[in-house]
Parts: structure tokens; C-alpha cells; sequence
């Protein structure tokens, strides 16, 4: 009986969870200062739209939330990417690249684009701000987008789809 | 014409903007989620990690926004009041979760960590990020065209 909690532990979580614990801590952190100073609760997803404000025309872009926000939502951008560096530098695993197929990733990439920005957030705006702020929403959101991915990914899996 | 930006009240603003960044980024890097194998090898039950990644960011931002909000103070630099995030919920919150979901699972990526991912040096990634562009300008140029023959002028 004793033995059985450990080997559950492993199964499920066969790379331990510390690093997973920790870097979520971080990307709390992260969005904790930003929102103690200056009381916004950052997404990652409202940048898509706020810099199609800088190119395109069409009223949907060029509202005053996008207009007004898309400077530091670049700035924010480009902390991820240089934090996201910084750190794969430090640890040695710079360039690390992905073998999931490219057509997964693009149309992944469409449907994740239409889906967050019609459902109003993505994994950080509902999945950190929005579940952290006890909205029902959010919660909703997320429960529907996490059903959802499982299914679509052990479906994918399934059908053999590898990488 | 020429709206208030968010930034032209401190000049504080955009470097603490990219330091939340920083630390954002980091913490993508570290806990692997802009590898999209890791985030595939959540949804498919092998390596649940992932719980631990946004239960902790969670946690972290939970407790911030619920004791900032509690305080009734506003943030040094905007001025704005400590406030919880709440979005009205409609059909296009279901309807975006959904499609969210299905791409998420397809690909394994989502928007932070994607950009974490290219930081990281993933270039491939450029793939999913060029199509999220794409996805977002379609949404807003399909919504546009059918709020323009719904009221038969243009919306604004």
C-alpha cells in the first residue's frame, strides 16, 4: 500500500514536478508585477489583434483598447521571447526545436487564433488571470478548451499523427 | 483620432511592462510548456506536469489579484483600481473555447508559449505563430463583414 503512492507518482508525472511547479510560479510572478503595477491582468493572446492594429484598416482592429495597448503588449511580447532565451542560454538547451509537424503547427496556429480571440483569452488571459480572479467565464472557458485539447489530442494520437 | 495610450502616464510603465515579460518568459522556458511536446504529452495523459505549470501560476496570480482587489488602493503606475478580471459570458466564449481547444490539442502550442518557444530557439514555431496572425485577422474580418449586413452599414 505504501509502495503504491510513489509508483502512481512516477507514472503520472515521470519527470518529477519541480521544474513544472517552479516555471509556473515564474510565469505567475511575471504577470503578479506586471498587475501590481499597473493593475492590468496581462494575456498573451489580445497582442495578436493590438498589432494587426498598426497594419490593417478594418474597425475591428482599430479600436481604442487595441490602439491604446499595443505598445507595451510589444513590449511584453518581447520580454517573453528574451526571458524565454535568457533562460534556455543559462540552462544550455538553446535551440531546442520542435518536430511536431509543421501543418499541425499551422493550422493549430489559425484555430488558436480565431479561438482566443473570439472567446475573449487563451491559456493565460482565462487560464491564469481569469481562473485567478474566480471568474465563471474564465472557469467555463478553460473547462471547455481543456475537454476539447484532450479529446483532439489522444484523437490525433489515435489516428497515428506522429510527431 | 488620437487615443490615450496606456503607457504615456508613467515612465516606469514599458520597463516594468518587459520585466513581468522577462520573468514570464522564463518561466515558460523553465517549465518546458513552449515545447509543444510537453503540452501534447499533458493532453494525452503521459506527463501531467502541466497541472503543476498553470495550477502554480494560478496560485500565484490568484492571490495577488484577490489581496490587491481587497486593498481598494490603485497601482502606482496608472492609477487604475486593483480589479479582478471578469469577461461577459456569450455564446462566443463557448464557441472561441472550443475552437481554441481543438487547434491547442492539434498542436500543442498556445499564445505565450509560443512566443516563449521562439525565444528559446524553435524556430519552426513561426509556423504556428504565422497562423495565429492569420486566425485573428479572419475572426475580426469575418465578424466585421457580418456586422456590416447585419446593420447594412459599416460598423464602427
Amino acid at each position: 500500500m505504501t509502495a503504491t503512492v510513489p509508483l502512481l507518482v512516477e507514472t503520472l508525472f515521470p519527470n518529477g514536478i519541480s521544474h513544472y511547479l517552479l516555471g509556473g510560479i515564474l510565469i505567475g510572478l511575471g504577470t503578479a508585477v506586471i498587475y501590481l503595477g499597473t493593475a492590468i491582468p496581462a494575456g498573451a493572446s489580445t497582442f495578436l489583434e493590438s498589432t494587426l492594429s498598426y497594419v490593417s484598416k478594418l474597425s475591428r482592429f482599430q479600436q481604442p483598447k487595441f490602439i491604446a495597448s499595443r505598445d507595451w503588449r510589444v513590449v511584453f511580447t518581447l520580454g517573453i521571447v528574451a526571458g524565454a532565451a535568457g533562460y534556455s542560454l543559462i540552462a544550455g538547451d538553446f535551440g531546442w526545436t520542435t518536430e511536431v509537424q509543421p501543418w499541425r503547427l499551422f493550422l493549430g496556429g489559425i484555430l488558436i487564433g480565431v479561438g482566443t480571440r473570439l472567446g475573449k483569452g487563451c491559456t493565460s488571459g482565462h487560464g491564469v488571470c481569469g481562473v485567478g480572479s474566480g471568474s465563471s467565464t474564465s472557469i467555463a472557458n478553460v473547462a471547455v478548451f481543456m475537454i476539447v485539447a484532450v479529446g483532439v489530442a489522444q484523437l490525433v494520437m489515435a489516428l497515428g499523427v506522429s510527431p | 483620432m488620437s487615443a490615450q495610450k496606456d503607457h504615456e502616464q508613467h515612465p516606469l510603465f514599458l520597463p516594468l511592462i518587459f520585466v513581468g515579460g522577462l520573468i514570464f518568459g522564463a518561466g515558460l522556458a523553465m517549465s518546458q510548456m513552449a515545447r509543444p511536446e510537453v503540452v501534447l504529452a499533458f493532453l494525452q495523459f503521459s506527463d501531467l506536469g502541466l497541472l503543476f505549470v498553470m495550477g502554480g501560476a494560478a496560485a500565484v496570480v490568484g492571490t495577488t489579484i484577490f489581496v490587491a482587489s481587497q486593498s481598494g488602493r490603485s497601482a502606482p503606475l496608472t492609477g487604475k483600481r486593483y480589479a479582478r478580471r471578469l469577461k461577459s459570458m456569450d455564446r462566443n466564449v463557448m464557441y472561441g473555447g472550443t475552437i481554441f481547444g481543438v487547434g491547442w490539442g492539434l498542436s500543442g502550442i498556445c499564445p505565450g508559449a509560443a512566443y516563449a518557444s521562439l525565444g528559446i530557439g524553435n524556430a519552426a514555431i513561426l509556423y504556428g505563430i504565422v497562423g495565429m496572425f492569420i486566425g485573428a485577422y479572419l475572426q475580426g474580418y469575418l465578424r466585421e463583414a457580418k456586422a456590416e449586413s447585419m446593420s447594412g452599414q459599416p460598423a464602427d
